[in-house]
């Protein structure tokens, strides 16, 4: 069975909605880019919010479009036997994990501000590694 | 495997909708006035804001700002050189920064900013300390009280600090900084930086010298008389 794939695949559908809603708010594309009472504007203002000059949003769209892909083929009857499909989700997620953990304790201890977007996101990406993590676990 | 692309093709259609709908919302309208209110005199609300320029500039910009906002910052140091230069200087644009201090849930220390630019102003240094605090805007990230900060900021421009520490110690601009609130809630302000020209909101948020430029020029060719 590939369900944890397709879990992996709908939980990727959501964070790219998510990260594409943040990449277009970082460009400027939905709504301008000011302080209102929220914390993601704070947090996308801040100098956290781009790496390589590129916004980290960015980064999350194609992180997501990638697991979503993969999820997609390894969800594929012919591929449902080979095991590299879930590794190489449980690789990337927990690299995207990883890195969204030190995205969420820059909002917590330096930024002071939380953005819910950023927190949706990192909620996805949390549920995708342990997703990913348990399918390896059963197919192991 | 039905089942799951039905599923996909629900998720997908959602996520689109969301970006349609979030795209073409309006700025959620948020009240800078929340919280408690300071007391407002006649003579608070009569004060225009902080003017840069000359009164004969055909072109009379008002923006509305918080001083501990990055945007707010990034547009006073990034662009607003520019605009000093090129606009306010060369007599085309005069230049009005009013409060507009967003709640202490979001911006703990934007009154108290706000605060020291009052009690500089009164010493005559107000766009001194507007830049002062803009310029090393440090402050804003840190948790604590930059009272002491801002002092160092009115020393270095010249402003007499024991003056200003009575000042700021007793909150003496609460009023004025509170009408300047009411009026920006008034004309509409949602969040900071928002531009008004003329009453009419023209811009918000991260804008260029460029973008300025442009209005001003259409402003002064759209009425001759403006012209200096």
């Amino acid at each position: 069975m590939s369900l944890h794939r397709q879990a992996v695949a709908v939980l990727a559908l959501v964070g790219i909605a998510i990260a594409t809603y943040l990449w277009l708010h970082a460009i400027g594309v939905v709504g301008a880019l000011k302080c209102g009472t929220g914390g993601c504007e704070i947090v996308q203002a801040s100098s956290y919010a781009r790496l390589f000059g590129i916004p980290v949003a960015f980064y999350g769209v194609v992180g997501y479009v990638t697991l979503f892909g993969i999820s997609i083929v390894g969800s594929q009857p012919a591929m449902v036997s080979r095991a590299w499909p879930t590794r190489l989700l449980l690789v990337l997620s927990g690299a995207g994990f990883l890195f969204t953990m030190y995205l969420t304790s820059l909002e917590a201890f330096v930024i002071h501000a939380w953005c819910r977007w950023c927190l949706a996101s990192a909620a996805v990406i949390t549920a995708i590694f342990v997703t990913s993590l348990a399918g390896s676990l059963r197919k192991s | 495997m039905k089942r799951f692309y039905g599923l996909l093709a629900v998720v997908a259609v959602a996520a689109i909708a969301f970006l349609i709908y979030t795209a073409n919302q309006p700025a959620a309208a948020v009240s800078g006035s929340a919280g408690s209110r300071a007391p407002v005199t006649a003579q608070d609300s009569a004060f225009p804001g902080y003017v840069l320029g000359s009164d004969s500039a055909p072109v009379k910009v008002v923006e509305f700002a918080d001083y501990e906002c990055p945007i707010c910052a990034m547009f006073a140091t990034v662009q607003f050189p520019t605009i000093r230069d090129q606009l306010i200087k060369t007599g085309k644009v005069q230049w009005t920064l009013r409060d507009y201090p967003l709640p202490p849930t979001t911006h703990r220390w934007s009154h108290l900013a706000a605060n020291a630019v009052a009690c500089a102003s009164e010493q005559g240094k107000a766009w001194d300390m507007i830049d002062a605090v803009f310029n090393h805007h440090d402050w804003a990230l840190q948790s604590s009280n930059p009272t002491s900060v801002f002092r160092g900021l009115a020393q270095g421009v010249g402003v007499n600090t024991t003056t200003w520490d009575a000042c700021v110690s007793a909150d003496r601009y609460a009023g004025r900084i509170q009408a300047s609130l009411d009026r920006g809630d008034a004309l509409g302000v949602s969040g900071t930086p928002t531009f008004f020209i003329d009453g009419k909101e023209v811009a918000r948020g991260d804008r260029s010298s460029d973008e300025f430029q442009r209005l001003a020029d259409s402003i002064i060719a759209a009425h001759p008389k403006k012209k200096k």
